[in-house]
């Protein structure tokens, strides 16, 4: 990205205002919104079928009415990221990246809850709960974009200051995440990193470094015993989950005979009896899928996961058609981020991964997470809308 | 944009799509490779079946009566697994239970038992139901009692007592029934078992009822209805969230019998009677049974068996000390069905038919000498002296065995004498075959006995089971009765070895004996009422039923049995009809009259014959009187026999004329058909009406019927005559002791009480060896091995 592209888009962003206001909804990625929001009204059916016999002496709607005001904040927040200039996006980069840090903090002082074993949440004013980790995700990709791809427009790599830099300024969320035990994110976390890293151009060691520090420091987290005992029973009960008494193994037996009960068409839509009588924990969040393939069957299942691929798909292609570095590192590093806690959300509910946290996007019920989902989303069409044609 | 940048895009590309494929894999595998299995896992854990239990169904008798109906009791249940928790294992628990319900802590201790458990008492004492459902043990508790046992938990743990349905048996005109109506008790952990994995709402439950014997076992499928089920939807933390399917108690199905409570009544008191009467004469009289079936479909309209029981103390777990007295008095079993004995002279129809079928003449003279000689033995006639030439139909009425045995030496030497093998015909065995005896009739009761026919092959097959078991026991000399009675063992040992060495061979004395229903020829007193009937009808034997429809429990018919013929006898109608006619002059004039003497015989003929047969170690006859009636036109078979009972004309006549009085409505002289116990003087065509709340409409009370209280006249005519009187012709012992009564006098000394030790030189020999072949015969080996130590 040359100071020349940015003075050509800064003059079409002055001289052409109306032809950027016109061409807006036209460059719009219409198949990725549409994708998303697909995801997230099914999304607010599931969350419905899943708590609404959840509290039955209260709201039976407050879950679903809470998940619906996300999805209108969600889409809210993701036209808003969607249309702000390209180097705003970049000038705002560091704030995102200190307000996400002050957030994380946060969770330490008497603001902080701890919810499902992981200190991860901040309370806020009426009852709502904010995850500072799931809007770190995009503070990390924008600043690690944003430092991989600069001055070196005409490089063939990053310098390996940038890289060290950027890796850095990705270590200390990282760090602070997995102190409040959120294993889940960090995974998501550490992958987006290493793919940005990758795309960004680095040279391979860089690459090859990084996947065996990552696995050194999985192995040896679980050798000396940095890992907790419950932390190392969720990571591996998935793989035989009846011989495991704990909560875990028994999340991830319950979801799995909820799926595998599905079978080929499902139950029926509110007729699971894994989900409608609350055998699934946490089925409107992290268990999301199981209530899709109790309820719906392999083909729901099919249906979800082929949509997040249409997003995942969209979002590969805006960055392979992204003009810049900086933009296409943005792409690049939400697929990353979005692919990957798709398969973890997935893989968990289906056993072949292990019980970590991590919502499903678009479809979980979650504020911050259904807020995260749609900042990525519009993260994407912002890269998209600025694709110089 | 670099290459490699782009490259490793690809290369990310790849990765997802590697991923998704791998979740849809993984989605395949989970939710259609092994769908059903956690289809499965998740049914069983989500919901709960709340039941509503099923009414089980009633027994009716012909005309609607219950036999069997329901009721509700306070019931007191253990919950043995509770109890084993306790310190002492309970005991203080029992204890202080025994206390509180006035029952021996024993016995409730050995209720508790499951059946094969180290000291528990064999069945149906013990728990034979699933090992962790609560055992009953006492019915009929007192509100008082259950709710200060419910009251004080700490010191009854374990103990609960809730109402329960429980059968109940209202027992129209005292009819007991026990045997035909069997009892319920709970399922056993192999039926559950046996029934396997089952979605069937139908099935069988821990704690169900279901029938364990006569028609509540036959029929059980039929009487237990359906369970209403609840299927509630229940979340992990137990509590209900919602109902995912209701069904309502299916109540189980009627069982209308043929059986008329009525006439059973009159049966059963006719039976006992009897049997009083052959205990009034010094006779034991151990055992008894009578059977009352319509000739024309097979309908068995009464049945009886002494002794019985009361069924009610199956009612919520039989104890010890009732069990023991079942088995004490060998009431358990039912004589007519269950029991076999030796059909004695009532069996000469039979013979009688083989001899038609081989060419006899029906109308020809035969020579009733007072005995027969084969060989160096002499076989003596039975219930009549020498009466000279007389004819066939004569030889029945007098029920003179000199005949039928020379016509059975006769067929014997004809099919080939001693060198007649396996494939040489056995007339008298197979016409006894034919009229079915020694062979399950098919009746619809469980554990019904076969019986057994003499005959060549019968001869040949015990031969083959028991010869070791004679060999063995001709080496081992009897040791144990050496010890008492040398002379006995000896006796023993001779005869062990003598049916080991030749116990195969079928020889004219047995084919002598065989022919007026001694030697092993065993049968039941149904069968026997079967083969009279198909004599009686023209020739078809039919199948008995006791069960005549099930009806649903609001009336509407679900299945009727029709009439069931085994098969058309091979017989021919000359033969039949020369038996009918025979027969009835048994009753006119002959060994039959006695105990029909008054009875309006020109109204109503009766076709009769008697038989006192001789079993081994017994002193008195076992008494049968087996007939069918009107001859003319017949209806009814009854066959009554009492065992060591006395003779079939002086004991067991007057009861099956007490039976025949109330079938036809005669009193004294007269006829009367309204005052017949069967409502309108015929078994029902039509099936009884069942109200649509379930309750059977019955035609009692019925007015000018014979109340069953109303049994003295049957009473003092069953005495009256039964009274020994002298006159020739009476089979009673004490009055006849001509030479040819073998009973008690086979040497014709005089002496009655010598049929061990004929000879009076202390042996006991000569009576079994009945072919003369100086060796002893097979049949008292049958008997001697029942005997030995």
């Amino acid at each position: 990205m040359s100071s020349d592209a940015d003075i050509r888009s800064g003059q079409r962003f002055i001289g052409a205002r109306q032809e950027v206001r016109e061409s807006y909804w036209r460059r719009l990625d219409w198949v990725l919104l549409i994708s998303a929001l697909l995801l997230s009204g099914a999304g607010a059916v599931f969350v419905w079928s899943a708590s609404r016999a959840d509290l039955a002496s209260e709201d039976p709607q407050y879950f679903l009415n809470r998940h619906l005001v996300n999805i209108v904040i969600g889409l809210g927040l993701a036209l808003l990221v969607s249309r702000l200039d390209y180097r705003l996006l970049r000038a705002y980069t560091p704030l995102v990246y200190g307000a996400s840090i002050l957030g994380i903090l946060l969770v330490y002082t008497p603001l902080g809850a701890t919810i499902a074993g992981a200190r991860a949440w901040i309370r806020l004013p009426g009852g709502f709960t904010l995850q500072p980790s799931e809007l770190a995700k995009v503070a990390i990709i924008l600043v690690m974009a944003l430092i991989l791809a600069e001055k070196r427009d005409a490089e063939e790599e990053p310098r390996d200051r940038d890289v060290l830099l950027s890796l850095a300024l990705a270590a200390i969320p990282i760090g602070l995440v997995l102190l409040q035990n959120d294993t889940g994110t960090v995974l998501i976390m550490a992958a987006v990193v290493i793919t940005m890293v990758a795309v960004s151009g680095a040279r391979t060691r860089w690459i090859l470094g990084l996947l065996v520090a990552g696995a050194t420091a999985a192995v040896v987290a679980w050798q000396v015993g940095l890992l907790r005992d419950y932390q190392i029973a969720r990571l591996t009960s998935f793989l035989d989950p009846e011989s495991d008494p704990t909560a875990a193994a028994y999340n991830a037996t319950q979801a799995r005979i909820a799926i595998g009960g599905g079978g080929i068409f499902g139950r029926g839509l509110f007729e699971g009896p894994q989900t409608q009588g609350n055998f699934v924990p946490v089925n409107e969040s992290d268990f999301i899928f199981t209530v899709v393939g109790e309820e719906l069957g392999f083909v729901g299942g099919v249906v979800i996961i082929l949509l997040l691929s249409l997003i995942l798909w969209r979002g590969m292609r805006i960055a392979l058609n992204a003009t810049d570095l900086f933009g296409r590192l943005v792409a690049t590093g939400v697929v990353a981020w979005l692919g990957f806690q798709m398969f973890e959300n997935v893989g968990m509910a289906l056993g072949i991964m292990p019980v970590t946290g991590v919502p499903l996007p678009f479809v979980s019920y979650g504020g911050t997470s259904m807020f995260a989902s749609w900042i990525a989303l519009g993260l994407l069409e912002n890269v998209r809308v600025h694709e110089q044609s | 944009m670099s290459e490699r940048s782009t490259l490793r895009l690809i290369v990310l590309g790849v990765l997802l799509v590697s991923l998704v494929g791998t979740l849809l894999a993984r989605l395949f595998y989970l939710q259609i490779v092994a769908g059903e299995e956690y289809r499965a896992q998740a049914a069983s854990n989500s919901t709960r079946e709340v039941l509503t239990p099923s009414v089980r169904g009633l027994i009716l008798d012909q005309r609607g009566r219950p036999l069997v109906a329901n009721r509700t009791s306070l019931v007191v249940f253990v919950d043995r697994s509770v109890l084993m928790r306790e310190p002492d294992d309970g005991d203080a628990v029992l204890l202080r239970l025994g206390d509180a319900l006035g029952k021996d802590p024993k016995d409730i201790g050995e209720r508790l038992m499951p059946c094969g458990s180290e000291g528990a008492p064999p069945l149906p004492v013990c728990w034979d139901g699933s090992p962790y459902q609560p055992v009953p043990i006492a019915k009929d508790v007192a509100p008082e009692t259950a709710l200060k046992i419910m009251e004080r938990r700490d010191e009854f743990p374990g103990v609960t007592a809730q109402l329960e349905a429980v059968r109940e048996y209202p027992a129209p005109f005292d009819a007991n029934l026990a045997h035909v109506l069997g009892y319920v008790g709970p399922v056993s952990q192999e039926q559950l078992d046996e029934q396997g994995d089952s979605a069937d709402p139908a099935r069988l439950r821990a704690r169900d009822l279901v029938g364990r014997n006569g028609l509540e076992a036959e029929y059980d499928s039929a009487l237990r209805g359906v369970p209403g089920i609840l299927t509630l939807a229940i979340d992990q933390a137990g509590r209900v969230t919602g109902t995912v399917s209701e069904s309502e108690p299916v109540a189980g199905n009627y069982v209308v019998t043929h059986i008329d409570a009525h006439l059973q009544a009159v049966v059963e008191q006719s039976l006992q009677e009897a049997v009083k009467q052959a205990r009034s004469e010094g006779n034991k009289a151990p055992t008894g049974a009578a059977v009352v079936v319509d000739v024309r479909n097979g309908a068995v309209l009464a049945m009886a068996s002494f002794p019985t029981y009361d069924p009610k103390i199956w009612v919520g777990g039989i104890s010890t000390t009732d069990y023991e007295r079942l088995l004490r008095t060998k009431a358990l079993s039912s004589n007519a069905v269950q029991g076999t004995f030796p059909p004695g002279s009532t069996f000469k129809v039979v013979t009688t038919a083989a001899a038609a079928r081989e060419g006899y003449d029906l109308y020809g003279t035969y020579d009733c000498p007072a005995d027969y000689t084969v060989g160096s033995q002499r076989f003596r006639n039975f219930e009549s002296a020498g009466y000279g030439p007389i004819s066939l139909a004569q030889a029945l009425e007098v029920s003179c065995n000199t005949v039928f045995y020379r016509i059975a030496d006769e067929l014997w030497l004809k099919a080939g004498g001693l060198a007649a093998n396996s494939q040489s015909p056995d007339p008298v065995a197979e016409t006894a075959a034919e009229l079915g005896l020694g062979q399950q009739s098919g009746l619809d009761l469980p554990n019904e006995a076969a019986g057994l026919v003499s005959g060549r092959l019968e001869k040949l097959q015990t031969w083959e089971e028991r010869r070791d078991g004679w060999g063995a026991d001709a080496k081992s000399g009897f040791a144990e009765v050496r010890a008492k009675n040398p002379q006995l063992a000896d006796y023993y040992t001779a005869l062990a070895k003598e049916n080991c060495v030749d116990g195969f061979r079928w020889r004219n004395g047995d084919a002598i004996n065989a022919s007026i229903g001694q030697g092993d020829t065993s049968i039941t007193p149904l069968q026997l009422a079967m083969t009279y009937a198909a004599i009686a009808n023209g020739g078809t034997l039919y199948q008995p039923q006791i069960a005549k429809a099930v009806l649903s429990s609001t009336g509407e018919v679900v299945q009727e049995f029709a009439p069931v013929v085994r098969r058309e006898i091979d017989v021919s109608a000359e033969a039949l009809e020369f038996l009918r006619a025979s027969l009835s002059g048994v009753t006119y004039e002959g060994t039959g009259r006695i105990p029909f003497e008054g009875f309006p015989l020109d109204r109503i003929p009766i076709a009769s014959k008697t038989g006192s047969a001789q079993v081994f170690g017994e002193k008195a006859t076992t008494a049968w009187y087996a007939s069918f009636a009107p001859a003319d036109n017949p209806k009814y078979a009854v066959v009554m026999m009492v065992t060591q009972g006395g003779t079939g004309s002086g004991t067991v006549g007057p009861g099956v004329r007490s039976i025949y009085e109330a079938l036809f409505g005669v009193s004294g002289d007269t006829v009367d058909v309204t005052r017949s116990v069967l409502v309108g003087g015929e078994p029902s065509d039509a099936l009884p009406v069942v109200r649509p709340d379930g309750t059977p409409v019955t035609p009692d009370p019925q007015p000018g019927g014979v109340l069953i209280d109303d049994t003295t006249t049957m009473d003092d005519t069953a005495l009256s005559g039964a009274a020994p009187d002298g006159t020739a012709g009476t089979e009673d012992p004490t009055s006849v002791l001509g030479d040819y009564d073998p009973y008690g006098d086979w040497d014709g000394d005089g002496i009655v009480d010598e049929q061990f030790d004929l000879d009076g030189d202390g042996i006991i020999d000569e009576q079994f060896d009945l072919d003369g072949d100086g060796l002893l015969d097979e049949q008292a080996a049958a008997a001697a091995m029942g005997v030995s130590p």
